[in-house]
């Protein structure tokens, strides 16, 4: 069995696609790679992400789990402390709350505990976000669960060559990394992919879109929306700055300064919930370090306070925010 | 005592043990219990804010300790393993390093006592989460197994506690699934803090789950070095030369509180721990090797002695080391070298 990587020319490809051959090749470049979840093997996962990978590299290396997310997480923590790169997959994001302590109270705090005794390189993978129709248990959101959290990397790319180059970053990280993907742009979202090895830095922003009236700050499908936004702005002289978090800790303190300084306006746009999220900190560390450079308040533009989008599709499209939304705050706020 | 070797062989069961190691077990166990005490001492002395005793436990973990292989095998223990921690070679002046918070302790002061890390000796780090562990010594065993590895096994200890959490199951089932090389120890002592063990469980052992796993279970007298280094030694043999994992319990007993914040006098009656000292293992395994002629009263003063000696040095030694620095706070949360933490936070 001879595995060849699959990505070494530049390819158009969706985003499943893209971390599809860079989990393929990630198993052909290493061997203490593996992964291990629910269906990941002969089913190929939910979502055909591995399908085929069992056959390629073999029972050993492509684990279908017993059904228990706190021990898929839990026995990868214990690989990883004992030298393997494992790679672990929560089926849906809705399933990992049962692995919060093996995330929480163990992985991120595996190296601090033991002072550099043991670590714990380790990344969990997992599907989030609405848009889908997935109802109570296959929608959410769970980054800010997670974001308070000293010791956890997570990243959210939301673009197929971002997807490659910050999931190779994810798995030569010597630490934890939860790594997100958003589910409605899994085959919604195409885009041209290098070939070869390459990594993304991990907490590092991308300016997707350069603007001089007002920066947005988006992440996931929601970003695909700002940016669909920012360009019908443009016919109405509007010229806005948006910029990818991708890395959603750290954060990427700089980027962001940077264009806010430069725009004087911050729109944050995410689908989680508004309270106590990934919003809330942007916002506080833009307010504690250039308030007085701001031209309007920041805004904020994100899910609901309420427990989560519903199976019906009015109550899921009420949840989910617009992309007229998007662009009626945008232009409300450059015209403050 | 002039008894010929082959007469003292047929009284004394040994399991294949020779004299150094009857006597190692025997060290070990009252060094277990000198550091023990001397871990309340210093507590109500205020000198140290917490300890954990393993008093009751020191024929388990003296035994599983001999049937562990030095560097091959991996020890995964809970935060009464100070038996176990000696046995594998950690020494008295690292717990005590510990129990005082000093900057030799190997997590530089920031574990709570009894939370041992030793990556060279095979000690991995845990937390207090019951039975969180266990899944990690299940990760190592399966990392293990991905490489091949025949000869080594992972022993993942607990107390009868710990087996009601969904954690604990998860660890067994998936070990016995994929064949894995290890022995799940779990110390029933009857207690975790104030609940006893009929409120844990149904059955009347925890080794009666191990048919639920298709593995086996078996039951062991922990107040016997001897009788737990058998199942142990038995147990990891199997795990190693490929034949899966074993759940092994050994009935013991809890004679001190939970910790130093804990008092037992609220859930237990004076009476019963009375009666289970009676058959306290330590002068009990003293008294087999006297009996046995391994050794005379002579040398078990000398040993009682020397570990009194080692004790009251490490501690010197400990107490005199400096608290770790403040600085030390914000170190390894993440990789040295891994920049974005450093960079962008």
């Amino acid at each position: 069995m001879t595995a060849v990587a699959q990505s070494e020319q530049t390819v158009t490809m969706t985003n499943v696609e893209a971390v599809r051959t860079t989990l393929h090749d990630a198993l052909v470049r290493d061997d203490r790679v593996l992964i291990m979840g629910e269906d990941v093997g002969a089913r190929g996962n939910v979502f055909l992400i591995t399908k085929g990978f069992l056959e390629e590299f073999g029972a050993q290396r492509v684990v279908d789990t017993p059904l228990a997310e706190a021990s898929i997480v839990g026995i990868a923590v214990g690989m990883a402390m004992e030298g393997l790169r494992p790679i672990a997959e929560i089926q849906f994001a809705d399933f990992i709350y049962p692995a919060f302590n093996q995330i929480v109270g163990e992985a991120a705090k595996t190296r601090y505990r033991s002072n550099g005794d043991y670590t714990c390189p380790l990344v969990i993978r997992t599907p989030y976000g609405g848009g889908v129709r997935g109802a109570l248990s296959h929608s959410v959101s769970i980054e800010a669960l997670f974001y308070h959290v000293p010791g956890l990397t997570i990243l959210a790319p939301s673009t197929p060559a971002d997807i490659k180059g910050l999931l190779n970053a994810a798995i030569a990280c010597p630490d934890p990394v939860l790594f997100l993907e958003h589910k409605k742009t899994y085959r919604s979202v195409k885009g041209e992919v290098p070939g070869g090895y390459y990594t993304i830095p991990i907490g590092k922003a991308d300016v997707k879109k350069p603007g001089t009236d007002l920066t947005v700050v988006s992440y996931g499908y929601n970003l695909h929306q700002a940016l669909d936004a920012a360009s019908r702005l443009d016919g109405d002289g509007i010229s806005v700055e948006v910029v990818d978090l991708r890395s959603i800790r750290p954060m990427d303190k700089t980027t962001i300064l940077e264009s806010v300084r430069k725009t004087r306006k911050l729109l944050i746009v995410h689908e989680d919930n508004k309270f106590g999220g990934i919003g809330a900190e942007i916002s506080a560390m833009v307010a504690e370090e250039a308030l007085f450079e701001l031209d309007a308040p920041i805004r904020r533009l994100a899910g609901p306070d309420v427990p989560a989008m519903g199976y019906a599709l009015p109550l899921e499209e009420e949840f989910m925010i617009s992309t007229d939304e998007m662009v009626d705050a945008m232009r409300s706020l450059v015209t403050f | 005592m002039a008894k010929t070797a082959a007469a003292r062989g047929r009284e004394l069961d040994r399991a294949g043990l020779d004299d150094a190691q009857l006597v190692a077990m025997l060290r070990n166990m009252l060094l277990q219990r000198q550091l023990d005490n001397r871990g309340f001492q210093l507590n109500r002395q205020g000198k140290i804010p917490f300890a954990l005793g393993s008093e009751g436990h020191e024929a388990v973990q003296a035994g599983a300790a001999a049937a562990f292989k030095r560097g091959a095998d991996i020890l995964v223990p809970y935060y009464r393993d100070l038996g176990l921690a000696l046995g594998v070679g950690m020494t008295p002046f690292e717990i005590l390093s510990s129990l005082f918070a000093r900057r030799t302790d190997r997590s530089m002061g920031r574990q709570f006592p009894n939370h041992y890390t030793n990556r060279d000796l095979g000690v991995m780090s845990i937390s207090s989460i019951i039975a969180g562990h266990c899944t990690h010594a299940v990760g190592a065993a399966a990392a293990m197994a991905y490489r091949n590895e025949r000869g080594r096994a992972v022993v993942c200890t607990t107390g009868e506690g710990a087996t009601s959490q969904g954690e604990w199951h998860e660890s067994v089932n998936y070990a016995a699934v994929h064949t894995l090389p290890i022995v799940f120890l779990v110390q029933n002592n009857e207690w975790a803090i104030s609940t006893p063990q009929d409120m844990q469980m149904k059955v009347a052992n925890v080794a009666d789950k191990a048919p639920g796993y298709g593995i086996p279970g078996v039951v062991c007298d922990g107040f016997s070095p001897i009788a737990t280094y058998k199942v142990m030694h038995d147990a990891l043999e199997r795990a190693r030369s490929g034949g899966g994992p074993t759940i092994v319990e050994a009935k013991c007993y809890r004679f001190l509180s939970h910790s130093t914040d804990d008092d037992d006098r609220t859930y237990r009656s004076r009476e019963i721990i009375e009666e289970r000292r009676k058959l306290d293992p330590v002068p009990r395994f003293e008294a087999v090797l006297i009996e046995a002629g391994v050794i005379d009263d002579a040398r078990a003063k000398a040993l009682k002695a020397d570990v009194l000696r080692e004790t009251n040095e490490a501690t010197d030694a400990a107490e005199a080391q400096p608290y770790p620095t403040v600085e030390s706070l914000y170190e390894n949360i993440t990789a040295e070298d891994y920049a974005p933490w450093r960079h962008w936070q």
